[in-house]
This record gives structure tokens, C-alpha cells and sequence, in this order.
């Protein structure tokens, strides 16, 4: 009869072009550098209340409004705090709140992608509606909208990011489940009978996954960003929380007089964190594009 | 082609009604007492209920759903509570105030990016790529009031080169107005190029590598005429949609910049409705910046389907 | 069939390649894909280059017009055209060369032409290099567009490609390449994913073209039946490197390489049948690109290779009369892979009672808005370990009726489905477990079917658990079975399918298709996205399945040669109507459907040709708007009139099992069918 398959090894060329594309990504300069600041702000946001030199939270008037020196390298704000302590600590809030309302919104936005793609038709329809209809009002938006309605709160805002950016990641997995729903292994898994729910998440989840990784660590770019930006105008994160977003908003009034030391570091932190959040991503999307 | 558009208008119907129903049950539903939620905790509850029954908030939620999406249909909008005015005209400043900033980020950020997206496209892999890449994705990430915050301290308060506030003197004319609106412009512009340039570039990647690009090269035409003749046109077919949803993230980015550089637009007005608990202003802006971004997109689904043949001219043989 | 071979005269050659060596850059890492090339082609001469998935045909093709991937290199060697090194050539030159000399066609015509843009236009861009003036331009269109048999050239040229069948689409790229009368035009698969019928008429208007226009040609493809078709001259190419080269009549006569051997042996032809023993297989799989490979290419998978194959690599044997293999062994006579004797007889066509019996099986998808009818009262029956082959073209509904069968669609009323004479339920949310066992399905793209996330003994043993009354304890053993049934190792049961090569992949889904000892197996194209090489083991392997489990498949394949092997009993479906059906060497031997009688001329073939050949103008017909009276009407070459046009005939009885859905009385049929026709007698 037929001839049976010689002998190959086990681990092929794709094998090792997995390994390879690990490797590719940890050589990547930008991603580098981006997960290094990542790390950074990671540190200071578990340990910054125990290496800062100054209690973030101390008022010291008498020395309001320092520039940067030997003592105070940052400067001190309005209220004589240490700059450069409320910048270390205030990592801390931020990474605390984004990355759970992202986590909230990959797991939300992952089973609601699911569902779309798998079942398609009228469920499909009804829920890209709603997902459409929520996506024309920007996050910022909707987010006022609700904080409005049920009061600012680090919890709330957890919550209200969280199901803003649902939608957002469900397009993203809907659109992968598509394609993946047209493959036949979907069809010979409805041939041995298996439930909607195994199909979803035993079948389909595991060949979806790399997209939402990417997407989850977009949103999480994004999230600290929402977070800043809600902060900033008095929705977010509340005081006397060293926040970054929230320092911005206490002290740019005062720029314009030259104190521009209590607001340019924040600023910086802001910017570096999502900066690198953005990198990372990137770093991971081109690999897997590969 | 007229199923396509009735299909589309419809669809923009649902999502307008959609809509209309989360910024009802937003501003009017979920802070529940309304009249409490005005007057703050310890108000007299006399004075509570007055102000409900004044509102109408104590009739059931559908009527005055019903009541007040009939009023806002024919350009109603309610009486503000914060500035004791017709909401309507306060919307209608606002909206063209923010109109003139979209403007004049739009018409930087939307030849900016899409030459960068090509430039990018063109040189894929070799420095200039990568610049343009990693500078669009960075400048996308930033919030608005950061690079406003450093825009502002090195244009306005070192340089002094551009006014600090968007608000110009009385009566000045479109070149001065424009001059107090570069500054304000240009954080907006920074987060929107990442997406134009990006998604330029990608169309510029995949028209560049299709088929028919390969045929027109292929057949010996110059490197300039298979650039524009076969690849622009494909490829940024795709942009025109994007830059219609970025409207969004544009509206949510003037709450920020507006408030920043005390500015009166629609998410100004947005902004302060929301801080003094004005529901009626709210609701309106709201549901006004939903109704503006659902026409844009429709307007660029109309665009795209003109200018692709596959949907205009129809099927196969 | 005497050409002679043609001598190739170095300063007029059309198109020189000597030692070609081009690179990938993957990931940071050089991979070799041509490792040095030589070809030429003469004036006037039709270079044919076969080979299978990833032996750099393509990048061969694209390296003789300058044009590789962004990120291949050629690292050696030269691309000689009209005497120019293409590797050296300055941008504008090479700009020009492709304006005037060379021009190239592809596969998948609806991507090679610009979406936006109007045929004509695109068309009369062709001739901007000469500066010609538009209204010339345009006149020249329109009679590069006759010259391709398009028979309204000014309508065609107002359209935009999407508007255009694959056919036209074909014709118009081909006038395009043609505009400017090259030297050298180069083919690259120009018919793959063509239907077979379509294919057949493109395949002559290349041959017309080549003598009308006297332009050189490089003809790539992966069917050797094509290349024998229109070339003069074949290479064989495996591995990145020509094994065989010489006249093509006296190498496919005399194939003096054993890959070249092992090719033609494999294929399923001259009516070659599952009762007359097991097919030639070669052993092995394709070679991975990343192999370092010290002797020859092909070792690993040759009968004849000794120590001196494996650790040097072959010179090139000129064996006379332009044909050289590059073997030590060419002289030695290549030993047939012996299989078993055949087990199978044939079933003879039981008159019991059929495993499957369906029957006004109707299809419409959208039935409401836009009905689109792709199946319409189909009628078959099916015994106890037979084989059904499903033949028909794109469109013709044989996809749908598997998955109607399986359940996964559901049928219009009115169908019915019987499973051992009980009815089946329409969908399979309704059937029962017995009867979801019952019927099983092998598809046709392995990388599809399996889940790539999912280790190979979790796909075949999760299929062992829900389909098969197996005891837990049990299960193990019966994967070792199922794994030794489809001869593939144990040790790969821990390896994903991408760890697989796309044999080993089928076999593991045949497994699974087998776990709940199926009485029923509905084989989608099983071969089809295999390359030929690796086709013939799947297919002894199905035949060996069934004869052992006395399984009756239902087999879909576009491939004649292929159905005609495995079947029993043949259906011939055209835009969702059964035109004819009946036992295989019935069917095969006519009279038959004219339908079927242009399908089995269309096949191109390596062994026979005669003149007498039948051909189907157009293409098939949209689904949404069938032809009135007999669909087939608007191609029939034996439509006899209005009536055709009018009336749907029936499916007439013309033997015990053999039935025709034609107007033409089955007299008339055969007398018109015997001429000429000997082909339908096994050679």
C-alpha cells in the first residue's frame, strides 16, 4: 500500500522561526527602550513611596513655589511640596487604574467580540449597533457623561473606562473571530457537536489571542491616557492624590508666570509612560506581522 | 448604489435614535433625583420636588423622553440651568466657535499625514520610515494637555511667538482669529497625524505591493505615473474613512483643549455643563457631537463609495 | 508530434539564465530559493518550467523581468535578455526593456489589474511608451482585444475589471503583455484557478497567439499536462535547482530523472482505476527551504540514491538531443515503488438498500430578497462502500451539497436526505449523535481544518471522544490505531499541524474524520491544495481506508483524472442542475452529457492528444440569473434549437443506472460523440 512519512524531526524550520521572532522582538531597539521606561514607572509605582526623598503630601509654604535645585531637584509646587517625590509617586494611582479598566475591557470586549463573530447574524447586528452608537461619542465624552451621573471615584472611573474601550477591543476580536469562523476546524467542531461556548473559547480563543494582546496593550496606552485626561479636568483621579494629570491642572494657571517646573515634569511622566506603552505595542505587532 | 445609501442612511438613523437614548438616560435617568442632583444634598425637599415638577422630571421616564426628543428634533433644546437661557443658541456658538479650531487642525493635520503616510510608504524599512513612524505613534499617545502644556510654554511664555489663550480681541478678522487658533490646533494635530499617517502608509504598503501595481510597472510605465495613476488612488481610499471617524477622537480632544485654552466650543460648553450639573445643555451637546460625527461618517461612506467603482458601478457581468 | 529540438544559437537567444542565485531576507537571515539556474530559451521558442510548491519557479519568473519581492536579492548569476544583463540594467533601461521587450502574465487575473480604473484605459496605457496618439492608441486596443477572441471590444473596454468573468479578465491581461509585441512573454500559472472548461480555451489562445505574434515564451506551471500543452521545451525544476531539462515530447517520453519519473507515474491517468492497484506514490515530502542539502536535491526521497547522491551534488548528463538530466543514475531504469496488489474490487452496484439515498435536494440562499438557487432536485443514491464522485466547475453547487448533507446548511423543503432509508433531519442541531457519527467529512485545505492551536492528540482525541462510544480507558489505544491507520508516526502526536507537512496534515485529518468509524465520508477536494507528489499517497491511503472499513465516500474534485481513480458511480453537476449521472465507466465511456464530453476535452493531457476536441465558449452563467430551459443551453456545442432555450429537459433513463439530462435523443448523442473520441477507451 501507500508509503508511510520518512522520518523528519519534529521541530521544523517554522519552530525555530517562532524562536526567531521572540528574539526579533527583544532585539528591537525601540521596543526595548520602551518596556525599559515601562519598567521604570512600574518600579516607581509599587516602590516610589519608599525611595522618595520628601513625604509627597507635606505642605511647606514657606517654600512654595522653589525652583529646581540641590535640594529640591524638581522644584516645589504652591504648596511647597517636593515635585520630584509627588512626580515618583504619582505613578502610582495612574498604574493602578489603567491597567485594570484595560483589563476590564480586554476580557469584556474579548467574549463580547466572540459572541459577535461566532453566532453572526441578528445577535451580530444588534450588538454592532450598540457598539457603533457608543463608539461615535469620544471616550472623553462618555466618560463625563457617566462620571456625571454616578459621581468621580477611582472605582467609577475604573469602570467607566473599562466599558468604553469594550467596544473598541470587540471590533478588533469580532473581525478576527470573522475570518477565523470561515475556517473548517469551526465546521468540524460543529461535527463532533460541541457547545457554542467550547467552540468560543477552546477553538476560536487560542487563534485570536495574538491580536488581543497587541489590542489589549494599545488600549492600555490609551487608557492612561483617559485617565490623564480625566484627571486633568476634575473627573479623574481626585486630590490629594499626587497624580500627574491632576498636579497639571492644580498648576498651569501658573505658567504664565514662569513656574513652569510644576508642570513640565508631569508632563514629561505622562508623556514617557504612554510613549513606551505605545513602543511595546508596536514592538509586539511587528512581530507577530511578520 | 441607491439600496447601498438607503441602507447606510438607515443605519445612521438607528445609531442617532441609540444615541439619543444613552444621552437621555445619562443625563436624566441615572443620577436619578434629578432635582437633588441639582440642588445638592441639603436642599429643602420642597424645594427638591418644586424643581422636579418645574423640569418635568417627576413625569414617567418615556414621556419625557418623548417630550423632549420631539422638542430637540425641530431645534428645542430646552432652558439651560446654569445660564438660565434657550439651550440652542448656546450650541450654536459653541459649535461654530469649535468648528473654526476643527478647521484649522483639519487643514494641517490632513495633507501632513497623509504625505507622511507616503513618504513612510515609499521608503518602507530604510530610517525615514522608521522616523516617521515611531514620531506618529508617540505624538498620538500624548494627551492633548501635555503637548499643549509644553507648546504653550515654549511658544507662548519663552518665545512669546503665539497668544497663550485662543480667544481673540472683539471684531478680529479671519487672519488674526486663524493666530489664536495655531496654537490651540497643533496638540490636536499631533494626535491625529499618527492615525492619518498610519493608515496612509499601510495603503500606500498594500496598493504598493498588489498585483496591479506589479502589472503597471510590468508594462513599463514610469516609477511618477504608477505612483499616481495606480497606487495613490487605492491606497488612500481607505484614509477617507479614517479621517472621518478621527472626528470623534477630535471633538473629545477640544473637552481637553478648550477647557485648556479657555476656549468657548462645544466641548467647553460640554465641560461646564457637566461640572454645573446642567443636564439640558449636556444632553444637547452630547447628543449634537454624536449627530456631527454620524453625518461626517456618513458623508465619508458616501465619499468612498463615489470614488470605488466596485460599489458604484455594481456587480459583475 | 516530431518538432525538432531546438538548438540554441547563444546571440539570438530570447532569454538567457545562467546560474541564477537569488536570496530571501526572512527575518535577518538569507534563504536561498534559486540555487543557480540556467535556462535558455531560443527565438520563437516555448520554455515550459515545472515544478511543485517552493521549488523557486516563480522566483524565476519574476528575476527574468527585475522584478523580485522587496526582499529578494539575486546573489549570482545573470538574467540575459536581447543580450542585456538584467541585473545591471539602470532603472529607466530596465523601464524600457519592459515597455518594449518582455512583459509578463499572472495568476489570479482579477488582482493583476487595477480596480479603479477602466480596462480601456489600462489597456491603452500599454502603448504611452511609444508615444502614440490616443485615438491610435485606442484602435490599438481594440484590436489587441479582438486578437484575444474578446467579440465586443469596445464594450469591454468601458468596463471595470470587477465587471469582467475570470476568463476576460485572462484574455485582457494576456492583450495588455501583448500590446507592444515583446520578445519574450513569461506565464506564470496563467490558468490556475481558472475552471478547467475556461482553462482549456485560454490554453489554445496562447498556442494561436504564440504563432500569430512569433514572441518567445516561458511558460511556468505546476501541471504538467499544461506545459506539454503549449511548450516545446520543459525544465524540470525541484528544490530551487532544474533536475531535468530537454524537447518536451521526448521527456515526458523518456523522463531520465527520477523526480521526473515519480511525477509522471503519480498521476492518476489513462483512466486508471482504484481495481487496477494503488497509484505510484513518491515517498516523502516536499523539502523544507531551510534544509541544508549537501548531494542532490532529491535523495531524501529517490529509490535509485546512494552514499555518492547524498554528499555531492550531480553534474548535468547531456544525454543527446537537447535533453540532460542531472542524475548519476540516469541510465538506470527507476524500480517502481511497489505497493500491495490491489485489495479492492470493484463493489459491483449493489441493488440493496443504499447507506444514503437523497433525494429533490434544493438549495436557495437568501430566499426571500435575492434568491440565489445553487442546487436544484438533486437526486443520487449511494451503497455501502462506493464511491460517488462529485465533478463539476466553480458555481456548480458540489461544496453546498456537502455541507446540506453533513447538515451545516440547511436544505430548501421538500429535500430529503436518507440515512439507511430513515430520514435525516434537516440541520444537525436536530440529529442525533448516531447519525452525526454516521457522516463525516474530510475538507479540502488541511491548514484550514485542523486547529493550529491544538496539538495533533488533542484534535484526533477529542474527535475519539465525542464521536466514538470509546471507553476513556480506551481512547489512547484507539488513537495509536487511528495514527498507525494513517501511517503516520506516534511521536508527531505531541506536534502542532504547522509542524506538519501538508501530507502528513490531510492524514491527520482523515484520522479524525475516522474516529467514530463513519459509515459515511464526504471528501472535499482532498488533494486539491496538495502537490501532485504527495496527491498519490492520500489517495491510496483513502482506498485502502475504505476497503478495510467498507466506507462509502462521497468524493468532490474538479479533477477527472482524480474521480475517475476513486469513484464507483459519477455525478456530473453544472449550476446546481445534475446534467448526468451513472456508473464511472459509463459516464467515462459516453455517450455522455455534452457537458460532460467538454469537460473530459477540456483536460489537457500528456500522453494523448487528438484533434477532435470539443470546446465550450463563455463562462458559467451567474446563479442569480440561470439560463431558461437547460442551463447549459448558452454553452451546448450540440444545442439543437429553441427548444433548448424553452424547456428543461428531463433526467432520462438511458441504462439501468445511467441517466442524462439532455434534449438530443441518447442515439444521436453517441453518433455524434464517436468521432473522434477514443480517448473515453482507457489507452
Amino acid at each position: 500500500m501507500s508509503i508511510a512519512e520518512p522520518a523528519i524531526s519534529t521541530a521544523t524550520a517554522e519552530d525555530y522561526e517562532r524562536r526567531d521572532r521572540l528574539r526579533q522582538v527583544f532585539r528591537s531597539g525601540t521596543f526595548l527602550v520602551g518596556l525599559a521606561i515601562v519598567l521604570f514607572w512600574v518600579f516607581c509605582a509599587l516602590f516610589g513611596s519608599a525611595i522618595v526623598p520628601y513625604d509627597p503630601y507635606a505642605d511647606d509654604l514657606l517654600n512654595a513655589l522653589m525652583p529646581p535645585s540641590g535640594e529640591h531637584w524638581f522644584g516645589t509646587d504652591q504648596l511647597g511640596r517636593d515635585v520630584f517625590s509627588r512626580v515618583i509617586v504619582g505613578a502610582r494611582d495612574i498604574l493602578t487604574i489603567a491597567p485594570l479598566a484595560t483589563i476590564i475591557s480586554t476580557i469584556l470586549g474579548t467574549a463580547l467580540g466572540l459572541i459577535m463573530g461566532y453566532f453572526r447574524g441578528f445577535i451580530d447586528e444588534g450588538i454592532s449597533r450598540i457598539v457603533d452608537a457608543l463608539l461615535t461619542l469620544p471616550t472623553v465624552i462618555v466618560a463625563l457623561l457617566a462620571l456625571v451621573a454616578l459621581g468621580p471615584s477611582p472605582g467609577t472611573v475604573v469602570v467607566v473606562i473599562g466599558f468604553t474601550f469594550a467596544p473598541i477591543i470587540a471590533r478588533t476580536v469580532r473581525a478576527s473571530v470573522l475570518a477565523e469562523r470561515e475556517l473548517d476546524y469551526v465546521s468540524a467542531a460543529e461535527l463532533r457537536r460541541e457547545s457554542a461556548f467550547y467552540i468560543m473559547f477552546v477553538e476560536i480563543l487560542p487563534n485570536v489571542l495574538p491580536p488581543i494582546l497587541v489590542e489589549a496593550t494599545v488600549r492600555l496606552g490609551y487608557a492612561i491616557f483617559a485617565v490623564a485626561s480625566l484627571s486633568f479636568i476634575g473627573f479623574g483621579i481626585q486630590p490629594p492624590s499626587p497624580d500627574w494629570g491632576l498636579s497639571i491642572s492644580a498648576n498651569y494657571g501658573l505658567i504664565g508666570a514662569g513656574y513652569w517646573w510644576t508642570v513640565l515634569f508631569d508632563g514629561s511622566a505622562i508623556a514617557t509612560l504612554v510613549v513606551a506603552v505605545n513602543l511595546v505595542a508596536d514592538g509586539i505587532q511587528s512581530a507577530l506581522d511578520e | 448604489m441607491i439600496a447601498f445609501l438607503l441602507k447606510r442612511l438607515g443605519l445612521s438613523l438607528v445609531t442617532l435614535w441609540l444615541l439619543s437614548v444613552m444621552a437621555f438616560a445619562g443625563a436624566q435617568v441615572l443620577p436619578g433625583n434629578l432635582g437633588r442632583a441639582v440642588l445638592g444634598p441639603f436642599a429643602d425637599q420642597r424645594a427638591v420636588d418644586a424643581l422636579n415638577h418645574e423640569m418635568g422630571t417627576d413625569r414617567p421616564v418615556l414621556v419625557q423622553y418623548a417630550d423632549w426628543i420631539s422638542r430637540f428634533v425641530v431645534g428645542d433644546m430646552g432652558q439651560s440651568y446654569a445660564y438660565r437661557t434657550p439651550v440652542a443658541p448656546l450650541v450654536t456658538t459653541a459649535l461654530i466657535n469649535s468648528a473654526k479650531l476643527a478647521l484649522v487642525a483639519f487643514l494641517l493635520v490632513v495633507p501632513l499625514g497623509i504625505l507622511g503616510g507616503i513618504v513612510a510608504a515609499l521608503n518602507v524599512g530604510r530610517p525615514v520610515d522608521r522616523g516617521i513612524t515611531i514620531f506618529g505613534l508617540s505624538a498620538t499617545i500624548v494627551p492633548e494637555f501635555v503637548s499643549g502644556i509644553v507648546l504653550i510654554l515654549i511658544f507662548g511664555v519663552w518665545l512669546k511667538w503665539l497668544p497663550i489663550s485662543a480667544t481673540w480681541p472683539n471684531g478680529a478678522g479671519p487672519v488674526t482669529q486663524v493666530y489664536y487658533l495655531l496654537l490651540p490646533s497643533i496638540p490636536l494635530v499631533l494626535v491625529l497625524f499618527g492615525y492619518i499617517a498610519r493608515m496612509a502608509r499601510a495603503g500606500m504598503i498594500e496598493a504598493l505591493d498588489s498585483d496591479y501595481t506589479r502589472t503597471a510597472i510590468l508594462k513599463g510605465l514610469p516609477r511618477r505615473t504608477v505612483i499616481w495613476r495606480h497606487v495613490l488612488r487605492n491606497a488612500l481610499l481607505p484614509t477617507i474613512s479614517v479621517i472621518a471617524t478621527q472626528t470623534a477622537y477630535l471633538i473629545g480632544g477640544l473637552v481637553i483643549i478648550e477647557t485648556l485654552f479657555h476656549y468657548q466650543g462645544i466641548g467647553g460648553l460640554i465641560f461646564t455643563a457637566a461640572s454645573k450639573k446642567d443636564f439640558p445643555t449636556l444632553q444637547a451637546g452630547v447628543l449634537t457631537v454624536g449627530a456631527i460625527f454620524t453625518l461626517a461618517s456618513l458623508g465619508a461612506d458616501l465619499l468612498y463609495a463615489l470614488l470605488n467603482p466596485r460599489i458604484r458601478v455594481g456587480g459583475g457581468e | 508530434m516530431n518538432r525538432p529540438a531546438i538548438a540554441p544559437v547563444a546571440a539570438l537567444d530570447a532569454l538567457a539564465i545562467e546560474g541564477l542565485q537569488v536570496d530571501y531576507r526572512v527575518r535577518g537571515r538569507l534563504r536561498r530559493v534559486l540555487h543557480g539556474l540556467d535556462l535558455r530559451i531560443g527565438r520563437g521558442g516555448a520554455y515550459g518550467l515545472v515544478g511543485e510548491s517552493g521549488c523557486g519557479k516563480s522566483t524565476a519568473a519574476f528575476a527574468a523581468v527585475g522584478y523580485l519581492p522587496r526582499n529578494g536579492i539575486v546573489s549570482g548569476g545573470r538574467v540575459v535578455v536581447e543580450g542585456r544583463d538584467l541585473t545591471e540594467l539602470a532603472p529607466a533601461e530596465l523601464q524600457q526593456l519592459r515597455a518594449t521587450k518582455v512583459s509578463m502574465v499572472y495568476q489570479d487575473p482579477g488582482r493583476a489589474l487595477n480596480p479603479s480604473m477602466k480596462v480601456g484605459r489600462q489597456l491603452a496605457e500599454a502603448f504611452e511608451f511609444s508615444n502614440v496618439a490616443k485615438s491610435e492608441a485606442h484602435e490599438r486596443s481594440i484590436a489587441m482585444l479582438k486578437s484575444v477572441r474578446i467579440a465586443d471590444p469596445l464594450k469591454v473596454m468601458q468596463r471595470y475589471p470587477h465587471q469582467l468573468s475570470g476568463g476576460m479578465q485572462q484574455r485582457v491581461c494576456i492583450a495588455m503583455a501583448l500590446a507592444n509585441n515583446p520578445t519574450l512573454l513569461i506565464l506564470d500559472e496563467p490558468t490556475t484557478g481558472l475552471d478547467v472548461t475556461v482553462e482549456a480555451e485560454v490554453l489554445d489562445l496562447i498556442q494561436q497567439l504564440r504563432a500569430d505574434f512569433q514572441t518567445s515564451i516561458l511558460f511556468i506551471s505546476h501541471n504538467l499536462a499544461v506545459v506539454a500543452k503549449v511548450c516545446d521545451r520543459v525544465g524540470v525544476l525541484y528544490g530551487g535547482t532544474l533536475v531535468e531539462e530537454g524537447a518536451t515530447h521526448d521527456l515526458f517520453r523518456n523522463p531520465r530523472h527520477p523526480y521526473t519519473v515519480g511525477l509522471l507515474r503519480c498521476l492518476p491517468t489513462r483512466g486508471r482505476r482504484k481495481s487496477d492497484g494503488p497509484l505510484e506514490a513518491i515517498r516523502g515530502s516536499l523539502p523544507s527551504p531551510d534544509a541544508a542539502i549537501a548531494g542532490c536535491v532529491f535523495a531524501e526521497r529517490c529509490t535509485l540514491a546512494d552514499d555518492t547522491c547524498r554528499t555531492s551534488p550531480p553534474p548535468f548528463f547531456d544525454l543527446g538531443e537537447g535533453h540532460s538530466s542531472c542524475c548519476f543514475h540516469h541510465d538506470r531504469p527507476v524500480p517502481r515503488e511497489t505497493p500491495a496488489a490491489a485489495i479492492i474490487t470493484d463493489v459491483g452496484l449493489q441493488n440493496a438498500q443504499p447507506v444514503l439515498a437523497v433525494d429533490n435536494l434544493s438549495k436557495t440562499f437568501n430566499p426571500k430578497k435575492h434568491p440565489l438557487p445553487v442546487l436544484r432536485q438533486i437526486e443520487v443514491a449511494l451503497a455501502r462502500g462506493e464511491t460517488l464522485g462529485l465533478v463539476g466547475e466553480s458555481g456548480s453547487g458540489k461544496t453546498t451539497f456537502a455541507r446540506l448533507l453533513l447538515g451545516l446548511l440547511e436544505p430548501d423543503g421538500g429535500s430529503t436526505i436518507k440515512l439507511d432509508g430513515k430520514p435525516l433531519a434537516a440541520r444537525l442541531a436536530d440529529r442525533s449523535l448516531d447519525d452525526v457519527k454516521s457522516m463525516q467529512i474530510i475538507f479540502q485545505n488541511p491548514d484550514s481544518a485542523l486547529n493550529r492551536a491544538h496539538s495533533i492528540r488533542r484534535i484526533i482525541g477529542r474527535a475519539i471522544q465525542r464521536l466514538s462510544a470509546t471507553p476513556a480507558a480506551a481512547i489512547l489505544a484507539k488513537l495509536h490505531e487511528l495514527m498507525s491507520a494513517v501511517r503516520v508516526a506516534d511521536r508527531y502526536l505531541s506536534a502542532r499541524p504547522r509542524q506538519l507537512s501538508g501530507g502528513m496534515k490531510q492524514r491527520i485529518a482523515i484520522a479524525r474524520a475516522f474516529a467514530g468509524d463513519p459509515r459515511i465520508v464526504v471528501c472535499d477536494e482532498p488533494t486539491s491544495a496538495l502537490d501532485v507528489s504527495v496527491q498519490a499517497a492520500i489517495l491510496n491511503l483513502l482506498v485502502d481506508l475504505q476497503s478495510r472499513r467498507q466506507v462509502s465516500y462521497i468524493f468532490i474534485s474538479h479533477d477527472l483524472g482524480v474521480v475517475r481513480y476513486l469513484s464507483d458511480r459519477i455525478a456530473v453537476l453544472y449550476l446546481g442542475r445534475l446534467m448526468e449521472v451513472g456508473p464511472a465507466d459509463q459516464v467515462f465511456a459516453g455517450p455522455h452529457h455534452p457537458y460532460t464530453e467538454a469537460l473530459l476535452s477540456a483536460i489537457p493531457s500528456i500522453d494523448d492528444r487528438e484533434a477532435q476536441r470539443i470546446r465550450l465558449s463563455g463562462e458559467v452563467p451567474s446563479a442569480v440569473n440561470p439560463p431558461t430551459g437547460c442551463v447549459f443551453h448558452t454553452r451546448c456545442p450540440r444545442k439543437i434549437g429553441p427548444i433548448c432555450e424553452l424547456q428543461e429537459p428531463g433526467l432520462a433513463r438511458i441504462g439501468a443506472e445511467h441517466a442524462i439530462r439532455c434534449h438530443l435523443p441518447i442515439e444521436q448523442l453517441g453518433r455524434l460523440q464517436s468521432v473522434g473520441t477514443a480517448r473515453s477507451k482507457p489507452a
